[in-house]
């Protein structure tokens, strides 16, 4: 388990990644507030945080990349990515869980709540039900079908989860055209995902007058759905970075944890994307 | 707890200066400016917490107009919790975890110096909206909506600044994990590791668990604020009393988050000074593991006057009283761990002595506020004001100052100054008892929290009370001349300084090698 410092455990030297990344989460966190404030060296602030932000994230993943192919982790630090990786998409599934809590608040407990008795003289002739904008938004709108381009979304997903599970097989049989052949299957998937998307957006905001000012349907429909949407770019990105990895000829049948990591990522996204297809489309 | 160890001669290649701290991978490094940084964050707080107790000194408004109070009162909580304990908890944990079970460093070194280095960010979003229009956030440090989906910049700023104090945390408690699960010297199995350890291994999990949920509950109030959302907006739907409730799923583990490792530092403490094992060990693992499940079911506690059906208000109120059975086992244990030892009661011994003391205090207040009927009563009154200083200053503060005075001579190697650190314990315990005991009466009269006027029957207490917050204050200052005054040339410390010492850290040379154990010793 020898590395190249002379520990059993590859522990780097000192980077200036992590301050970089700090200097730029700086100016994205001043930046934010300000342009939300609608001042206007909020922007300036945004766009400086995101090119900082773009540097670090190829300085760092490189540097790893880097110590990957040289060779510097063993199985041990192979397994501090696993345990690491598994803990953060862990992190992720709480943080959807927050979203996912408040829409079944909204629809079991707080729009029943206001359309009870005690709430008949606040908001008289309100009804509850769901889907609805709540008792004070009188604007109409139209929720979003289920049958229609979320489930073709859903088809696209989930045969992604086959693609990446099909290029993980060819790695390990080190199949490497078959490889890069799958992935790439998997980016397009992924890319064509978001395109629906986003036609799904203009759809809503067009034709269904339904805005993320739809009150709690629309808070919920776009929020959940905007952050998985998110994801699925940060995934797309991932899976592309391990293509051009995969095509600079990057890992071994044995050795390949950032194909795998992204992976699982992959199929987290993957997953959160059945339960926003049960809990806001389909129910 | 046999070991055999090898230590090479070492290569400390860094960078000097400045850019050493910032480009550092080392755990120790690391530890040191997360405790630096939290000291200089506790000062900060305790700034405001001084101006809090100067305004309140006597009835009538004299120095704070009510905004910036209320101001005060937000940043004191929220820099306290997020700036000063929790960063205190995680630099023990770097500098100890790794030396406490022989692994070389963290398991990711460079994450460690990110999560580190986004916490100065964090603290100048927050200290600095003080100085923009509309002033720091003023809604207290829950931010409940609809006074937090009101305010200016401010708010924003705080609301910006905890999204990156929650991916601090997050990182930092992935890395703890790791490190514990995977990084532990051949023949440490999980019940065999440091009680400091197991209790860092569950607040982590705690961590990765419930920062999320905060991130997500801080992103709604901002969608709400600025994108029209209608998450804690009745008119659209939503529900302000559904904030409190994400909030909480977060806020009550939170209380665990920042008592966990105060545990931990105790159990190893009173051990070393009774010059016994640790009594129960395996019920003190479980204990700690009962009290992390249940902290993720009593959130509603903190809601019993919102309103809500009377099942929900009994189930929250006896699972919340059922946590007291796994913390009494934990005070059993430790009482029975001095039960006739050889005891000693140097520093670090005073202040765990102390903390089972204080904080047995504040959790029995704890379960009378868990009581419905009285906690309707004593809701936000400086009742509960007393209750949680009693877990958070004589807890969790007087565990990290035992924790400090119990391994700084490892850090540094030198030995602090044992009779200024009794006279620090001293004042620090009778001032602390000063300023907050009399808060429990002022909270049973009635005084409420976060008003910067009062009554005048409260005008004695109230003047006791800021009393020994001053004394409490100054008290600290004695603090950072002790660390100061050891750094700089206190008597050589021995490799294992205290007798009783059992654990990985104390079989190597004080100070402490800049890489802990390039080798891993073998425990048999």
């Amino acid at each position: 388990m020898s590395q190249g410092t002379g520990h059993y455990y590859y522990v780097p030297s000192p980077s200036k990644w992590p301050i970089v990344g700090s200097s730029a989460l700086f100016f994205l966190g001043f930046g934010a507030a300000l342009t939300m404030n609608k001042m206007p060296a909020g922007y300036y602030m945004l766009a400086i945080g995101f090119a900082i932000l773009i540097y670090m994230l190829f300085g760092w993943f490189g540097d790893v990349a880097r110590e990957s192919e040289a060779g510097s982790y063993g199985k041990l630090e192979d397994k501090s990515f696993r345990w690491g990786m598994s803990w953060f998409i862990f992190s992720e599934v709480m943080f959807f869980a927050a979203f996912f809590g408040a829409l079944y608040y909204m629809r079991v407990l707080s729009v029943p709540w206001l359309a009870d008795v005690e709430h008949d003289l606040l908001w008289p002739n309100f009804a509850g039900g769901w889907p609805t904008a709540g008792p004070g938004i009188t604007e109409q709108f139209t929720p979003m079908g289920a049958w229609g381009l979320p489930a073709f979304n859903t088809f696209l997903l989930l045969t992604s989860g086959v693609t990446v599970t099909l290029a993980h097989w060819a790695l390990k049989q080190n199949n490497r055209p078959a490889l890069k052949m799958w992935l790439l299957a998997t980016v397009a998937l992924g890319a064509l995902f978001l395109g629906c998307q986003i036609y799904e957006y203009g759809h809503a905001y067009a034709d269904l007058n339904l805005k993320l000012t739809s009150g709690a349907y629309g808070s919920t429909f776009f929020m959940l759905t905007g952050f998985h949407g998110f994801h699925v770019t940060v995934g797309t990105t991932m899976l592309l970075v391990i293509y051009f990895r995969c095509a600079a000829g990057h890992f071994t049948p044995e050795h390949h944890f950032g194909f795998e990591g992204v992976a699982w990522y992959w199929h987290f996204v993957d997953v959160v994307w059945l339960g926003l297809f049960i809990f806001v489309y389909l129910l | 707890m046999a070991v055999v160890q090898d230590v090479h001669g070492h290569h400390d290649h860094h960078p000097s200066g400045i850019m050493r701290w910032v480009t550092t991978t080392n755990h120790k490094d690391i530890g040191t400016m997360y405790l630096w940084f939290s000291f200089a964050m506790f000062l900060t707080g305790g700034f405001l917490a001084m101006g809090i107790r100067a305004e309140l000194f006597m009835p009538g408004i004299q120095i704070l107009e009510p905004e910036l109070f209320n101001s005060f009162t937000t940043l004191h909580g929220l820099i306290m919790v997020f700036g000063a304990i929790m960063p205190a908890f995680v630099g023990l944990a770097n500098w100890q975890v790794p030396m406490m079970i022989g692994a070389p460093d963290m398991a990711f070194a460079r994450m460690n110096n990110w999560s580190f280095w986004l916490l100065p960010v964090a603290g100048s979003l927050l200290i600095s909206s003080f100085f923009v229009p509309g002033g720091a956030a003023a809604g207290g440090w829950t931010f409940y909506p609809p006074l937090s989906a009101q305010g200016g910049l401010g708010v924003d700023m705080m609301i910006f600044a905890i999204h990156i104090l929650g991916a601090s945390s997050i990182m930092g408690a992935i890395n703890i994990i790791t490190t514990i699960l995977n990084m532990r010297a051949p023949g440490m199995t999980l019940m065999k590791m440091p009680m400091f350890v197991w209790t860092w291994l569950i607040t982590a999990y705690l961590l990765v668990l419930v920062m999320p949920v905060l991130a997500g509950t801080v992103t709604m109030l901002l969608t709400d604020r600025h994108f029209g959302t209608s998450f804690f907006n009745a008119a659209g739907g939503g529900d302000p009393v559904l904030f409190q409730h994400v909030f909480w799923f977060f806020g009550h583990p939170e209380v665990y988050i920042m008592i966990l490792p105060a545990f931990g530092i105790v159990s190893e403490i009173i051990p070393t000074f009774s010059r016994k094992p640790l009594f129960g060990y395996s019920s003190m693992v479980y204990a700690t593991a009962s009290i992390a499940i249940l902290s993720c079911v009593v959130w509603a506690h903190h809601m019993f006057t919102v309103g809500m059906p009377a099942v929900g208000q009994l189930f929250f109120m006896y699972a919340t009283m059922l946590i007291a059975v796994p913390t009494g086992v934990k005070v059993f244990n430790w009482t029975a761990t001095m039960w006739r030892g050889s005891m000693t009661f140097e520093t670090p011994m005073l202040f765990s002595i102390g903390f089972i003391f204080l904080f047995v205090i504040g959790g029995f207040s704890g379960v009378v506020c868990a009581i419905v009927p009285i906690d309707i009563q004593v809701q936000d009154t400086y009742y509960v004001i007393a209750h949680f200083h009693y877990v958070l200053v004589s807890g969790a503060l007087f565990a990290i100052f035992a924790g400090v005075y119990y391994w700084l001579p490892k850090w540094c190697g030198r030995m602090y100054d044992e009779k200024l650190a009794k006279m620090h314990f001293w004042l620090s315990m009778i001032f602390f008892n000063v300023a907050f005991f009399v808060q429990h009466f002022l909270g049973l009269a009635g005084m409420p929290r976060r008003i910067p006027d009062y009554s005048l029957q409260f005008a004695d207490f109230n003047m006791i009370s800021s009393i020994g917050a001053f004394g409490f204050g100054l008290s600290q200052l004695l603090f950072l001349y002790i660390v100061i005054k050891c750094i700089r040339g206190g008597e050589k410390a021995a490799d294992k300084p205290w007798d009783g010492g059992t654990t990985l850290e104390w079989t190597l040379p004080s100070p402490a090698p800049y890489h802990s154990f390039e080798t891993p010793p073998v425990i048999k």
